[in-house]
This record gives structure tokens, C-alpha cells and sequence, in this order.
């Protein structure tokens, strides 16, 4: 038993501080104490991230299954915690000027980050719905943060109820799984599958949790929730909603399909495959006629949703191994893209329209070329890493026999194109009199111009491997196998 | 037909009539009162099955506290229902059918319905032990010790959703007068009360 509770030792430091820092809050001087309470978990977040990437995991299922600390689970809680602190940390200045800043926020994203913690360390369906459901309701509450907005408390109520129909689709499918299977837990489910076949209620119980699946990473059909969702909340708020649990949704995807169903993947394959080439000819589609910034990025993470999900579909190792690359890839580039939102102003009122972007050029001439090397990366275009995240997938799914998927999804970026490299134009060949302000603080300039350089220069070999990033995707990948 | 039988063809049928008329009731007041009656039918059937402390649960928790609270929520709650109905009429032919899609494939899988070989051993092995352990302390050693992770994370849950709840809804306003005990009791006399000595025709 100790043993079990050796394994989840972060997830255990996190639940701790969560209430530790609460109480601080509480009765420690209520909002006085905020900044102090978010250094606090944003710090501890970021060291908990150094801490969990250089220790070894076990690798043994721990709590009778339930929980399992592997190579995968590393490598995603790696990234939920680092880009976790990061959005805490460059989401600050903002909430602090719109006075939306109290000392709950750091505690809510602590309690979302564990429950993403949870959710990419399950092995078991009880596991995993406990895990969502404590992102979840995390994110449902801090989507209404500004609750005296109306956009804001719609955000929040929209993705509470969707959220809910959601949870209940997951529950189901979950149910008849169980039913036929007799266990919740992923290696005996596995086990049953290699021996006895799926059954057609397993099916169906598959097709069920892909859904809810499909619905907490904000794929097509599932997407309704996701542009006023995005649009509404707080800015901080729709950047967090962009990276981590986009990270920990895609890793449970490949968690629940791998780890329970390796050896059905034709019966899931198709849905993948159906949910990817809708999500990213959606995601570029519908994007074209946005106004609002907040919207476009929304559907920007339907289309790369799609993207990522075209190497699960492919059912193989390198599948899974390029769909951790791509979300890797994805959560730097919207953390550099939020950041620069994050600090667009006029008058001190923030601003989010795309055509508030002309003159920026002329104005912050560093800013426009970060952002403009982030659209190109977002876009695909070579030799960014975007292009080499988009290229990845591409060629797990010609490998696994999904030409025709890679190709779609050549058609789908290439359309998606239109749409970033049209903030470029607006950026470069429109002029205003009078821009838009940038009021960021040192993290959030940092974090632009280190997203930038990252997507500018992680193509070089010599950046590549030192970053480790093949190699570490690919024991990942190895771990979930089994 | 024996007792048991008759028993659990009265509670089930109630309890999918009672379902029914949740949704059916024109007064969602109503629709608490029939949610009550169907769970009253659901422990009635627990009871059938040899799980008497789920019955009692399902009495004490839904019938006991969460359903009056929702009694209360619906009562005080000014909402007005006929304009929440009113896209009903809109939205009811396009629901109806994606609703009878979903009935039929339903059938058809419950029709098909087959339990893997390996099933009932992989359920006897998540249970405890012993077989003459009453439910109560079966479920205890289940809760607390197997699925102790699972127990936790749910603690975990609630606790989100009541930092949730006050964060949306408690507001502290400036300039209400609130009683403070302990100010009262540490009112001192020279504190309070000050003698100021009026002269004749002056004031103060």
C-alpha cells in the first residue's frame, strides 16, 4: 500500500498544496494574499514538473490498477505542469488589471491541473472519470470567473451543461463496457478483448466514451461548446482552456483506446478517422469569416485537435508517438499566441478583434515578427515545427495504411492557412493611426518571444536532440503499448 | 407468480411511471415529488436484491436531503418554466428523431446482448472475500481499501465544486452593519460613554 502511495506522490503534494494554499486564502487574509498564493502554485507546479521528468517511474500500477505511473503519464504530466505554471503566471497581469483576480483562481487551476494529473495516470474507468470530472468542474467554475459579465457567466453555464451531457454519455458507454467486460480496469478489459473478441455492446460502449472523448478535446462533431466557450471566459482563462487540458484530453484518448482497446482498433479506427477529418476541415473552415481573436483561436484548436487525432487513428506506436509530439508542439505555440493576446490594449481596455492587429508593424515591430513566426508554425508552413508536428502525423497515418486521411488533412491545413497568415497581412500591410497598445510583463514577453524561437529554431537537428523531445515521445509512446 | 416477483413488477413499473412523469409534469414542483416516488421504488427494488444499506441510502441521501434541497431550489428559484418550454415545439421533431435513432439502436444492442466468458470472473475478483460479510462493512472495506484512490479523488471533487460554488455567488458587501460579538462584550465603559459638563444656557 505504501507503494501505491510512493507512485502518486506529486498528484499528492498537488491535492495538499491545493488545500494548503486554500486555507492561506482563506484564513490568512482572503485576496491580500493572492499574488503570494499564485507564485506559490505556479512555483510549485513548475518544480513538481522538474521534479516528476528526472525521476524514473515505477512503472507499476498502483491502487489495484487504478493508477499507473509510466513513461506516457510522465511525459504528459511533464507538460500539463509546465504549461499549467506558465498560464498562471503570464495570466496574472491581465486578471489583475481587470481587478477578476482572487485568490481562488490559483487554486481552482491547481485542482484542474490534478485532475488532468489523474486523468493521464488512469487504468481504470472509475479512475478516469474521477480525474475528468475534477478538471472539469475546476474549468467550469474558472470559465465563469468574471461573473459579473454575462459572456462570462454564459461560458460557464454553456460548458456546465454540455460538460454534464458529456460526463453522462462517458458514464454509459462506461456502463456497458463493464457489462460486458466485468471490469473497469483497462489491462483486464484489454485482456478479455484479445481473447473473446468485442462484442457488440462493447461497441457501442466504445463509441459512447469516444464521444465524450471527442467532447472534452473539442473535436468535431463534439465542438459546440468550444467558440463561445473560448470567447467568453476571461482571456486568462480561454489560454489555459487552449494548452493543458487539450494535453491531458488527447493523452486519456490514447490512454483509454490504447491501453483498453490495442487490439480493437478497427472498431475504433473509422470513428477517429470520421472525428479528425471533420474536426480539421471544420477547424478551417469556420475559422475564415471570425472577427474575434478569441473565436478564431477556438476554432484553430478544433482544426489542430483534428491534427493530432490523425496519428491516434492510425492505431500504432508511431500513432500515439506522434500524437504526444503534436500536442507538445501545439501547447507551445498557443502558450506564445496567448500571451500576445493577453497583452493587446487600447485605453486600457483589452482588445481581441483581428482588425485592432493593423499598424502592429510599425509600432512593435519584434512583437508582430514573434506572432507572425507563431501563425506560420500554426499554419504548417516549413521549416517551422509546426510544419514537422503536422508532418508527423501525416506519415504515422500513410504508415498505418490512412493515406487518403493524411491527405484530407493536407487539404485541411493548406485551407487553414488562409486564416493565419491572414493576421500577418493585417499585421504587416494594414496601418491604422493609432495601433493597439502591448502591456505585457516580463513573462509574457518572454513567453512570446521564447514560443517564437522555439518554433523558429527547433527544426535544427542540433536543437531538436538536445531538447530530447523524439526520444522522450517515443518511450512514451512505448510505455502505453503495454 | 411468487411474492418477490409481484414485488419488484410493482416497483419497477412505478418507478418507470413515476420517471415518466419527471419529465412530463406541467409543475416542476410535481416533478420533484415523482422524482421522490421513483427513488422510493428504486430502494424498494434494492431492498429485493439483498442490498438493504443502497436502499437505505437512496432514502436517507436522495429522499432525505438532496430532494428536498431541490424542492427548495425549484420553489425559491423564480424561474419561469412556460418561456424555458418555449422552444419546445421548435426543437421537439428534430429530438424526437435523433431520441428514436438512439431507442431503436438501443434494442438492438440489448437484443445482442452477450457477456464475455471471462466477465463474471473479472467482477467476483473486484469484490471482497468474504461471503458472510453484510452489506454495510462489505462496502466499507471496498471503499476504504481497494478503491481508496477512487474515494479520495471524489473528496476531491466536492471540495472543487464548493470552492466553486462560493466563489460564483458569496459577495462580501461594504456598508451592511453586522453584530460582532466580541466587540460588544470588550466595550469598555470609558470607552463608551464620555461625562461632558454642560453649563447653564451654553449647549454643547
Amino acid at each position: 500500500m505504501s507503494g501505491d502511495y510512493a507512485s502518486a506522490i506529486p498528484e499528492l503534494i498537488m491535492a495538499g498544496s491545493a488545500m494548503a494554499l486554500l486555507m492561506v486564502g482563506a484564513y490568512g487574509g482572503g485576496d491580500a494574499r493572492r499574488g503570494v498564493i499564485l507564485w506559490c502554485a505556479a512555483g510549485l507546479m513548475a518544480v513538481l514538473g522538474i521534479w516528476v521528468a528526472t525521476t524514473a517511474p515505477t512503472g507499476q500500477p498502483a491502487f489495484s490498477g487504478a493508477f499507473l505511473n509510466d513513461r506516457f503519464a510522465q511525459f504528459a504530466k511533464v507538460l500539463i505542469l509546465f504549461s499549467s505554471a506558465a498560464m498562471l503566471v503570464i495570466g496574472n497581469g491581465y486578471l489583475e488589471r481587470r481587478k477578476l483576480m482572487r485568490f481562488e483562481y490559483p487554486v481552482l487551476i491547481l485542482l484542474a491541473t490534478l485532475g488532468m494529473m489523474m486523468m493521464v495516470s488512469s487504468g481504470d474507468l472509475i479512475s478516469l472519470y474521477v480525474g475528468l470530472e475534477l478538471q472539469s468542474l475546476a474549468l467550469y467554475v474558472v470559465a465563469s470567473f468574471n461573473r459579473d459579465s454575462q459572456r462570462s457567466t454564459e461560458a460557464g453555464l454553456k460548458y456546465f451543461v454540455l460538460g454534464a451531457l458529456s460526463s453522462g454519455l462517458l458514464l454509459y458507454g462506461a456502463s456497458l463496457i463493464y457489462g460486458y467486460t466485468g471490469s473497469t480496469n483497462f489491462t483486464i478489459i484489454a485482456g478479455i478483448i484479445k481473447s473473446e473478441g468485442v462484442s457488440l455492446g462493447l461497441t457501442f460502449g466504445l463509441v459512447f466514451v469516444c464521444a465524450a472523448l471527442a467532447f472534452k478535446i473539442s473535436a468535431a462533431p463534439f465542438h459546440m461548446w468550444t467558440p463561445d466557450v473560448y470567447e467568453g471566459s476571461p482571456t486568462p482563462v480561454t489560454a489555459f482552456f487552449a494548452t493543458a487540458p487539450k494535453v491531458a484530453a488527447g493523452a486519456l484518448f490514447a490512454r483509454v483506446l490504447y491501453g483498453g482497446f490495442g487490439d480493437a482498433v478497427h472498431d475504433w479506427q473509422q470513428i477517429l478517422v470520421f472525428v479528425s477529418v471533420a474536426s480539421m476541415f471544420l477547424g478551417a473552415i469556420a475559422a475564415i469569416g471570425q472577427k474575434n481573436l478569441k473565436r478564431l483561436m477556438a476554432y484553430s484548436s478544433i482544426g489542430h485537435m483534428g491534427f493530432a487525432l490523425v496519428g491516434l487513428a492510425a492505431g500504432t506506436e508511431a500513432g500515439a508517438q506522434s500524437l504526444l509530439f503534436y500536442l507538445a508542439i501545439y501547447v507551445v505555440m498557443n502558450i506564445g499566441v496567448f500571451a500576445f493576446i493577453l497583452s493587446m490594449e487600447r485605453d486600457g481596455q483589452p482588445v481581441v478583434q483581428i482588425a485592432d492587429l493593423a499598424g502592429l508593424a510599425r509600432v512593435q515591430p519584434a512583437h508582430a515578427l514573434a506572432v507572425a513566426v507563431l501563425m506560420f508554425s500554426l499554419a504548417g508552413l516549413p521549416p517551422l515545427v509546426g510544419f514537422f508536428a503536422k508532418f508527423f502525423v501525416f506519415k504515422a497515418a500513410v504508415d498505418a495504411g490512412l493515406a487518403p486521411l493524411a491527405l484530407a488533412g493536407a487539404i485541411a491545413s493548406v485551407i487553414g492557412a488562409y486564416y493565419y497568415l491572414n493576421i500577418v497581412r493585417v499585421m504587416y500591410l494594414s496601418d491604422q493611426e493609432r495601433p493597439l497598445d502591448i502591456v505585457s510583463g516580463v513573462f509574457g514577453k518572454v513567453m512570446v518571444g521564447g514560443a517564437a524561437l522555439a518554433m523558429a529554431a527547433g527544426w535544427l537537428p542540433f536543437v531538436s536532440s538536445a531538447i530530447g523531445l523524439t526520444d522522450a515521445t517515443l518511450a512514451a509512446a512505448r510505455a502505453l503499448g503495454g | 407468480m411468487t411474492l418477490t416477483a409481484f414485488a419488484f413488477y410493482v416497483f419497477a413499473s412505478v418507478a418507470v411511471a413515476a420517471g415518466l412523469m419527471v419529465i412530463l409534469a406541467r409543475n416542476p414542483v410535481h416533478s420533484v415529488l415523482w422524482l421522490i416516488l421513483t427513488f422510493f421504488s428504486a430502494a424498494g427494488m434494492m431492498v429485493l436484491v439483498g442490498a438493504e444499506f443502497v436502499a437505505m441510502l437512496l432514502i436517507i441521501v436522495y429522499v432525505g436531503a438532496v430532494m428536498v434541497l431541490f424542492l427548495f431550489v425549484v420553489m425559491m428559484l423564480d424561474v419561469d418554466f412556460t418561456e424555458l418550454k418555449s422552444g419546445l415545439a421548435e426543437y421537439l421533431p428534430v429530438g424526437a428523431l435523433i431520441g428514436l435513432a438512439l431507442l431503436m439502436e438501443l434494442g438492438l444492442v440489448l437484443g445482442h446482448w452477450v457477456l464475455a466468458d471471462a466477465a463474471p470472473g473479472a467482477r467476483a475478483a473486484a469484490m471482497p472475500v468474504p461471503g458472510d460479510l453484510a452489506n454495510a462493512p462489505a462496502l466499507g472495506q471496498i471503499i476504504y481499501d481497494r478503491y481508496i484512490y477512487a474515494f479520495q479523488a471524489s473528496g476531491l471533487i466536492l471540495l472543487t465544486a464548493m470552492i466553486g460554488a462560493i466563489v460564483l455567488t458569496l459577495r462580501h458587501r461594504a456598508h451592511v452593519k453586522r453584530q460582532n460579538v466580541l466587540a460588544q462584550i470588550h466595550r469598555t465603559r470609558a470607552a463608551s460613554v464620555e461625562l461632558k459638563d454642560v453649563k447653564p444656557g451654553q449647549g454643547i
